[in-house]
Order: C-alpha cells, then sequence, then structure tokens
C-alpha cells in the first residue's frame, strides 16, 4: 500500500514522542489515554499537560502500523493550544483528511481520537472533587 | 531529543549491494537466467502445439514436453508418466483434493488436514465440506509440526485422503512426511495420502517412493521457474484414480485438459533440473546466510521470539517476531528489503496470521512477526545490511512503543485490561 507523504513524514518525523512522567511534571497537570490493545496490532498512549484551561504540551507513544504512529503524532500537535473543550472536539474526520487515510486505515484515526478523549476524560476525573 | 524526536535511523549500503533486496522468497522467485535461456526458443521458433501429431513443430514441442516431464520427475523420484501438468500449485492442490474425493466419494467422506496448510488446500476443504464431506484440521504443536500418531489417530474407516503440506510457506517448518506417509499406509493401504510439496521440493530432498505419497503438487516459481505452470505428481504404481476438474480435450492422460504451455514447461523442467544438481550445495549457502541472520538479529536485539521449529525448517527461511514493535510498522523502516508480515495490517482480512494463531503464537507477538525468505541470488553483504537496518528499525521503534516502555519498567502486558476494538 502507497503511504501519503504526509503519513511518511509523521512516521519519519514523529512529534512529541515521549511522556512527562520522566521529565518531573507535576502529576496534577496530567492526563493520559491509554487505548487499542496489543492483541488488536494497536496501542496509543497520550498525555496532555493542562496550564490555565489550555493544552500546554501534548506527548504520545504508540505501538501500531504506520497510520496510527502518524494519527497519534498528528493528534497531538493539533490539539495543544487548545482548551480541553476544544479538544474533544476534535474527531477522526480532520485526522483521516489530514493524512489522507485510506478507507482500511480509518481505525487508526478513531484510535487517535479516542485516545484524546481517555487523556482529557483522566485529566477531568483527577480534578473532578 | 529535542521535542521528544526519535533519532533518525542511519544505515550504510555496503558497496557491491544493490537496493531493494528481494527476501520473500517463499512468495516467488526470480527466474534464473539459464532456465530464461531454455525457454526463448520455444516462444517464437519451436511454438508448436504439443498435442499436434501430424507435423514437426508438435513433435518438437512433444519432445521438449517429454523431456521436462522426466527432469521434473527425477527431482522428486518419480516417473515422468505421472507428472499431470497444471497452472500451479493451487490448480494442483484442488484438482487432488477435489479430484480424489469425487472419484473417491463411494469409498468413504473423510479428509484429514492441518491447520497451517496453504489456503489452496484449506479453502478447498471448506469447499468440500460444503458438499457433504467431513474434514479434521489437527492443530500443530508450538513447534508447527504434527507427529504420525496425530494422523492415524484422526484416521477412521471413513477417511480417503489425508493432506500435509512437505514444507509451510510462512513459517518454514518441515513435517516429518515420510514417517506420516508409513503411519497412514500401516493404518489403512486404500486411504489416499496427498502433499502440498510446493515449498520443499528444489529446497529439500523430497522422494515421493520414501514418502508414501499417492499425490504431490509443485510449481515451478517457487524454484527458479516461471509463474504460470504448475503439477501434480500422481502416483501410477499403485494406479491413483482421480475425477478431472476441468472438461476439455482430455489432455494429461483425462486429468487436465487444455493446451499445455510449452515454453513455461520447458522452463519448470530446466529449474527442475538445475536444483536437483544444485540443491545440496545450495541448502549450504542458504542455511548460513539464514544463521548468519538470526545471530546478526537475536544477539543485537532482545525480546524477539523465532516461530515454529528452528532445526526441523526449510534452509533459507526465518520466521521472528520482535515483541513490541507492529510488523507493518517495522515493513515501512525495511522499504528497501522485500519481506512479509504476518500482522493485520498486512493482510486483506486485518486478522493476524492465521498460521502463527494455529501454533498458539499469541495475536500480540503475531503482529510483530517478520517473513524472511532467502534464495539464490542473496548475498552476505545483504545479509549484512539487513541485519543492520532491522536492528536500528526495531530499536527506533520501541523507542515510540508504549509496550516497550511498559516492558522496561517491569509492567506485566497481560496485567492491563485493554479494550479490544
Amino acid at each position: 500500500m502507497a503511504y501519503s507523504e504526509k503519513v511518511l513524514d509523521h512516521y519519519e518525523n514523529p512529534r512529541n514522542v515521549g511522556t512527562f512522567k520522566t521529565e518531573g511534571v507535576d502529576k496534577d497537570e496530567i492526563g493520559t489515554g491509554l487505548v487499542g490493545a496489543p492483541a488488536c496490532g494497536d496501542v496509543m498512549r497520550l498525555e496532555i499537560r493542562v496550564k490555565d484551561g489550555l493544552i500546554a504540551d501534548a506527548k504520545f507513544k504508540t505501538f501500531g502500523c504506520g497510520s496510527a504512529i502518524a494519527s497519534s503524532s498528528l493528534a497531538t500537535e493539533m490539539i495543544k493550544g487548545m482548551t480541553l473543550e476544544q479538544a474533544a472536539q476534535v474527531t477522526n474526520t480532520t485526522i483521516v483528511e489530514e493524512l489522507n487515510l485510506p478507507p482500511v486505515k480509518i481505525h487508526c484515526s478513531v484510535l487517535a481520537e479516542d485516545a484524546i478523549k481517555a487523556a482529557i476524560e483522566d485529566y477531568k476525573k483527577k480534578h473532578a472533587k | 531529543m529535542a521535542n521528544g524526536a526519535s533519532p533518525k535511523i542511519e544505515v550504510t549500503v555496503p558497496a557491491g549491494v544493490k537496493l531493494p533486496i528481494y527476501l520473500d522468497n517463499h512468495s516467488t522467485t526470480a527466474v534464473d537466467l539459464r532456465v530464461v535461456h531454455a525457454m526463448l526458443p520455444f516462444f517464437t521458433e519451436h511454438y508448436g502445439n504439443a498435442a499436434s501429431r501430424n507435423h514437426v513443430f508438435g513433435w518438437t514441442a512433444e519432445a521438449a514436453v517429454e523431456n521436462a516431464r522426466g527432469q521434473i520427475a527425477a527431482l522428486i523420484g518419480g516417473d515422468g508418466k505421472e507428472i499431470v501438468f497444471t497452472s500451479g500449485a493451487t490448480e494442483a492442490n484442488n484438482l487432488a483434493l477435489k479430484g480424489a474425493a469425487s472419484f473417491l466419494r463411494k469409498q468413504g467422506n473423510h479428509i484429514i488436514t492441518v491447520a497451517t496448510e496453504h489456503k489452496s488446500v484449506l479453502d478447498t476443504c471448506k469447499r468440500l465440506q460444503r458438499e457433504g464431506f467431513e474434514v479434521t484440521y489437527l492443530t500443530p504443536a508450538k513447534d508447527g509440526l504434527v507427529t504420525p500418531d496425530q494422523v492415524v489417530a484422526a484416521m477412521t474407516d471413513k477417511t480417503i485422503i489425508v493432506s500435509i503440506m512437505l514444507a509451510n510457506n510462512e513459517i518454514g517448518v518441515i513435517q516429518p512426511i515420510a514417517e506420516i506417509g508409513a503411519a497412514i499406509k500401516a493404518k489403512n493401504p486404500k486411504c489416499l495420502f496427498h502433499s502440498d510439496a510446493v515449498q520443499g521440493v528444489g529446497k529439500i530432498p523430497f522422494d515421493v517412493e520414501a514418502a508414501k505419497v499417492d499425490l504431490a503438487s509443485i510449481t515451478a516459481h517457487k524454484m527458479y521457474g516461471p509463474k504460470g505452470v504448475g503439477a501434480l505428481w500422481v502416483r501410477r504404481k499403485p494406479r491413483v484414480r482421480i475425477d478431472p476438474i476441468l472438461d476439455g480435450g482430455g489432455h494429461e492422460r483425462g486429468m487436465r485438459s487444455g493446451t499445455l504451455p510449452v515454453p513455461l514447461i520447458v522452463g519448470f523442467g530446466k529449474a527442475a533440473e538445475i536444483a536437483k544438481a544444485e540443491m545440496a550445495d545450495e541448502a549450504l549457502r542458504l542455511r548460513a546466510l539464514r544463521d548468519r541472520l538470526y545471530r546478526g538479529l537475536t544477539s543485537r536485539l532482545s525480546e524477539t521470539y523465532v516461530n515454529g521449529s528452528m532445526e526441523r525448517r526449510l534452509p533459507g527461511n526465518l520466521n521472528i517476531s520482535f515483541a513490541f514493535v507492529e510488523g507493518e510498522s517495522l515493513l515501512m523502516a525495511l522499504k528497501d528489503v522485500a519481506v512479509s508480515s504476518g500482522s493485520a495490517c498486512t493482510s486483506a482480512s486485518l486478522e493476524p496470521s492465521y498460521v502463527l494463531r494455529a501454533l498458539g503464537v499469541g495475536d500480540e507477538l503475531a503482529h510483530t512477526s517478520i517473513r524472511f525468505g532467502i534464495g539464490r541470488f542473496n548475498t552476505e553483504a545483504e545479509i549484512d545490511y539487513v541485519i543492520d537496518l532491522v536492528v536500528k528499525s526495531v530499536e527506533r521503534l520501541r523507542t515510540l512503543s508504549p509496550l516497550w516502555e511498559m516492558h522496561q519498567e517491569g509492567i506485566d502486558i497481560n496485567s492491563i485490561q485493554w479494550a479490544p476494538h
């Protein structure tokens, strides 16, 4: 299968790889989304760092095909600077269009959307009290 | 690692190595130039129909076909008269199973095969099930092998055919065909034994008499011959009878109608002749390259798992899982190296390899498997380049993998409640 230029770019130069926990970031500022399953061939972990109501930074690590890596890399780029509400409205179709994903790879974009939502949920749960 | 970027990998291409590198020789092989030269005159000069009995064009074509039958039969210890040419191994497997099942319908309705067979055997068996036959699919052990006892235990007085491949196309494991053949015939001499011998013939010794097979499928393009021609070897002593699946001019002793593709058959014959002459030396060379690849990868990478028996394996095969790195993402990094993966993302069905599943390899490891198929034209320098490229690519992708990070931290991946999707 031929990949789009953008998928190749994100695969070869993934943005925002890593985790906040090794960087001494205050745990309270972090929300983590871990979605997918090893048995299904893709697992994404997306972390957000929230400051003053805005997503100040985001990081990811992904086990999955090139499109899954690209989708999560793109997702971290997109949500930086957004409010939680704005980020919660990012849908997979934006990712599909941006990366030119073929139909067989749409589930990668869905997983990235799920990862964003899960990270937001996690952050909100921490601050619910 | 500013901005959390993962390091770019750099791998030097050694002098004399030309990209891309072909390491997918279980899929198909390049045609040997000696085979091409043997074929050429039969396109433009000796283009007669081998079935034309009344002129020299036909006689020349027929003589060439008969010569090829002999070359092919010699490779497997059979007689040229027992070769039935087909369009390839898929047709040969269809003909063997459907043809034998149809002919033996009155004798019984039970067929035995193995869950790791090629789809052209499994899907043919499924069709026969829809037509009223009963099929037992044996599950191999973790090493990919079935035992003679396992086969015999599945036999009933209704069993008419047992079909077991010589060597597996994904994991390269070699079944104990001769022992299985002896056990089948000891239990019931009338039960037919078919072997899809496609991956093994020309790579490892295979003798139809020693194996006690009645039917054997082979193909040219897996042994440096042309695509589009294969054969079903059909035993004559004692005579094995099968119904044809194509109706027509009654070619190939009535078992397979259709004008013979003479240039392809000549190429098939030449490829078989070369394989017979060079197999022993070639196997040693390929095994050395394969072992070099295996050692190179496993000495530099941890958490690698070979799929299937390492001892009973085709010389040029290595099927290995790189835990925590999804196969398709690794194939992307190996874009200048032709290999294949058992990952779901590389299959049309989005299911991981059914062969690895049958061995009991977990889906999470099946997704990380890569099949290397080393062949006649690969060199040591190519293997060294591939080792370096794979090692560095796996290391890079592991830095991106949350599972690798968890593994490094001592977290058991299986202890996490994953949500299958």
